[in-house]
């Protein structure tokens, strides 16, 4: 026998299987990018065609948004349904913002190890109820009590959608905040303290500057959630395209106005069926834009400790 | 006959069950060096961190005993822990700076204690820099992060941010351990400079260092002190056998 065939590859099983295992991995994530681009296709092709029959600039300046009345009626001016998301947008980020940041902190420099140990879990799991939960949360709980104190309020309203979609996103801030500011090393917190530092002092002026670029990151992804948050809006802000910055009117959101045309009996290829992916497509750029703003700001303030 | 600085008395602590320290009893002279030697775990470091109250940050640490500075016990309930630290300030193992500019580094300190004036602030960070030897490599880059300075740079802009307090006390954890011998150098020049004006305890896994830039040792294993005297009575003379065999080499 020749020495040289000791090391000779055989044709095993575990050989074979080594050898096609980055193939099947390289599939997998392949589908979610075929995905993607399918769907951006989708989107594109659609859109395109719409706008050969509603001119770009009406579009986005028109202030009227009838897509669902009798044809002579029809407007397609998409400001309103920006309006609305943008006054949802915003509504939960007042009321998110501040309080995800605040458990966030809590959680990793306040509260002792067993607290943390329970808390963290617990706000993990809110994460995971169901959206349309939070919507009729909102009509049930949030829409009444707003009344109480302010009887004018319509049924549906802003506020109340936005107060509940901001208290979805709240563990999503909160988790990802906490992880960034646990993420900052000890040894810097033990310096802070050294030089006689309170506790505040430390979360407020060491750790979350160090920890910016991840806390900025989870505002975005939150608020890129909220943009295109759906059931709560459908449920808890109504059906009424609005342009206004008054919350505690009804409006429609761009994902409201799509549930309600596609559940609608609206013919295939109709222009009604094209608004669907043109404002789709609106909704798209708002989270791209917003995505890569949160990569921009991570990279602006990362900071190497 | 110097003053004492610091004075400890049946100090007893424990973690959790451990009994990590045991019943030390030893005075700080000021304006001195003193090193703390004796090898991993005997308790050094964690008496070194007694003397500022930072194992305060550590649950499941309980202390016993009294600690007087200027005739104050530290672990009296009135002690407000932040000016204790203040007065008391730090060096780290590693060279740990903020992830700031340097400026902001050495001027957290005084800022957080109510400093706002930018000129006082700025006097504050040369004096500082200077103080720790730094102000010349860094003086043009004051507004550069941190985080770009060598280790060695690094280690001397965190004693320029201990000393922008303006404390009487310097602990210094193995402030050379992680720095390379050139850094090693110039920390230890640095510390024979700062004596005159503050008092340094100082804790070294490294025998030579501690003949080198001490003038009292204090030779610890398994929670007790064992021999606490000179440096050159210490080293040259020892009075207890385990010393003996620890500083010649024979364990550790």
């Amino acid at each position: 026998m020749s020495q040289s065939n000791r090391f000779k590859r055989k044709k095993t099983f575990r050989n074979t299987l080594e050898g096609m295992i980055p193939k099947i991995l390289l599939a997998c994530a392949f589908l979610s990018i075929i995905t993607t681009f399918a769907i951006i296709f989708t989107l594109l092709s659609e859109t395109v065609s719409f706008f050969q029959e509603v001119p770009f600039l009406s579009f986005i300046t028109g202030t009227e948004w009838t897509a669902l009345f009798s044809e002579a009626q029809q407007q397609f001016g998409i400001l309103p349904l920006v309006a609305g998301t943008l006054l949802i947008t915003v509504g939960a980020a007042i009321v998110a913002i501040p309080v995800g940041l605040a458990s966030a902190i809590y959680l990793s420099e306040f509260a002792p190890e067993r607290v943390r140990k329970v808390l963290k879990p617990v706000l993990e799991v809110l994460a995971g109820i169901p959206t349309i939960v939070y919507g009729y949360f909102a009509i049930t709980v949030i829409t009444p009590m707003l009344r109480f104190f302010m009887p004018e309020l319509n049924f549906f309203n802003a506020l109340s959608a936005s107060i509940a979609v901001g208290i979805m996103i709240i563990p999503m801030i909160a988790s990802l905040s906490e992880d960034a500011m646990r993420a900052v090393p000890d040894h810097i917190r033990e310096a802070a303290y050294g030089l006689g530092s309170t506790r505040l002092e430390v979360a407020l002026k060491i750790v979350l500057p160090a920890a910016l670029s991840g806390v900025i990151a989870s505002f975005v992804l939150a608020l890129s959630r909220a943009i295109g948050e759906t059931m709560i809006v459908t449920i808890a802000a109504g059906a009424t395209p609005n342009l206004t910055a008054n919350p505690t009117e009804t409006v429609q959101t761009m994902t409201a106005f799509m549930v309600q045309a596609a559940s609608g009996d609206i013919s295939f290829q109709s222009i009604v069926y094209k608004s669907i992916y043109a404002v789709g497509m609106t909704l798209f750029v708002f989270t791209l834009v917003m995505n890569l703003m949160a990569q921009w700001i991570a990279r602006r303030f990362r900071e190497e400790y | 006959m110097k003053h004492h600085a610091i004075s400890v008395q049946d100090l007893n602590l424990y973690y959790g069950d451990k009994h990590a320290l045991k019943d030390i009893k030893i005075d700080i002279e000021e304006k001195s060096v003193t090193a703390l030697i004796g090898p991993s775990g005997c308790g050094k470091s964690t008496f070194l961190r007694t003397l500022n109250r930072m194992n305060d940050l550590i649950s499941g640490v309980k202390i016993s005993g009294v600690i007087n500075v200027h005739d104050q016990n530290i672990y009296d309930n009135e002690v407000e822990v932040e000016m204790l630290r203040k007065q008391i300030g730090m060096v780290f193992q590693a060279p740990n700076p903020f992830p700031k500019s340097i400026y902001d580094n050495v001027a957290y300190g005084p800022r957080i204690h109510g400093m706002r004036n930018k000129n006082e602030l700025d006097q504050i960070v040369e004096k500082s820099l200077r103080g720790a030897a730094l102000w010349d490599e860094v003086k043009d880059r004051l507004k550069d992060r941190a985080t770009g300075l060598s280790g060695g740079q690094q280690q001397r802009l965190c004693i320029a941010r201990a000393l922008a307090v303006e404390p009487e006390i310097l602990l210094m954890d193995e402030p050379t351990s992680a720095l390379d011998p050139i850094s090693t150098a110039k920390i230890e020049e640095l510390v024979q400079e700062l004596k005159q004006n503050y008092t340094i305890v100082i804790v070294t896994h490294n025998m030579q260092q501690a003949a080198r830039i001490s003038d009292k040792t204090a030779f610890f294993l398994n929670g007790d002190l064992i021999e606490y005297n000179d440096t050159d009575t210490l080293f040259s003379n020892p009075e207890d056998q385990k010393t003996e065999d620890y500083i010649t080499g024979r364990f550790g």
